[in-house]
């Protein structure tokens, strides 16, 4: 007979912490106060704008270079958050004994191209990632970011990332 | 507009960037097409808690940042620029606890483009952080000026 399946707040809380706890352990997104949105395992990451993200007080606009690492960012940790979702699904990670300590290491940029569009207004802005291909050590990812709508995008950027060696703890 | 006063008011609008502040940006050096830009080490910036390694996205704002002000500062500029595409390698891992310095130079311009090779490096300099070439585009007025 199949179990019977989990009540879907407990589901729901394993997976939330887990991403919290992903995100937290890099200060960096802290800094440029870039948050997740999650829908199942599809991330949306949002860079909430605040003053100190410009980059051209004039227009003004959002900096090239906050831009750039928000595309960044938002590849590794949907890279980090494949690699730990299959695990915590597979009952192979414990999400509850998860903290930033115990956090798989995260992969590492070879190279980041960003293709500016238009100028990042003063708001919040939006990005996915897409894993074009990812092998045991190298990956290949797409991001696209936006703000108002969708199908316009501000910035778009490809990269290479180097996959964690031993796929677990710190080296 | 002389070179002195070129440099001069690239200087100004990078200063008046509150991101290129938040991060502590300095100038080290500003000329005819070249820019060099320092960052200090900063705890917030952090990207790998276990080793302390600043995250590659300030590197590339640091490196953007420096790219802009080399491209301002280029005698065949008429005003600003933004950014049109960058690249950035990563070689190396920045050491934490050490300043970070960019150095950008601005090799070609055009009526509408403008070429940028930027390098990088922490207190090893003959050990590179990270590389980046950009395409910046020329406007024909320096916005506000």
């Amino acid at each position: 007979m199949r179990r019977r399946p989990e009540p879907v707040q407990v589901v729901k809380e394993r997976r939330d912490r887990a991403l919290a706890t992903l995100v937290r352990a890099v200060p960096y997104l802290k800094f440029l106060n870039i948050t997740f949105d999650r829908r199942g395992d599809e991330l949306t990451a949002i860079l909430n704008f605040k003053d100190s993200i410009i980059g051209n007080p004039m227009l003004p606009a959002i900096h090239g270079g906050v831009t750039a690492a928000f595309l960044e960012t938002t590849a590794i940790i949907e890279l980090g958050w494949q690699g730990l979702w299959s695990e915590i699904e597979g009952g192979r990670v414990d999400a509850e004994a998860l903290s930033v300590e115990t956090m798989p290491r995260l992969p590492k940029t070879i190279d980041f191209t960003v293709d500016y569009l238009r100028s990042g207004l003063p708001r919040d802005a939006y990005a996915r990632a897409t894993v074009n291909r990812s092998g045991r050590r190298y990956a290949s990812v797409h991001v696209e970011a936006w703000q108002d709508n969708r199908s316009r995008l501000f910035a778009q950027g490809t990269g290479h990332f180097l996959m964690p060696s031993d796929g677990g703890a710190a080296e | 507009m002389s070179e002195d006063r070129r440099a001069q008011v690239a200087r100004q609008f990078i200063e008046s960037i509150p991101h290129a502040r938040a991060l502590g940006m300095a100038f080290v050096e500003i000329g005819a097409g070249v820019a060099e830009l320092s960052m200090p080490y900063d705890v917030r910036l952090i990207g790998d808690p276990q080793t302390g390694v600043v995250h590659g996205g300030a590197i590339s704002t640091l490196m953007d940042t420096c790219s802009g002000a080399a491209v301002m500062a280029h005698p065949a500029n008429p005003g600003g620029t933004a950014t049109l595409d960058l690249r950035i390698d990563y070689m190396r891992g920045a050491t934490p606890g050490q300043t970070l310095v960019a150095r950008a130079e601005c090799y070609h311009i055009t009526r509408t483009v403008a070429f940028v090779r930027a390098v990088a490096m922490d207190d090893d300099r003959e050990n590179p952080v990270a590389t980046a070439t950009g395409a910046f585009t020329v406007e024909p007025e320096r916005p506000g000026a």
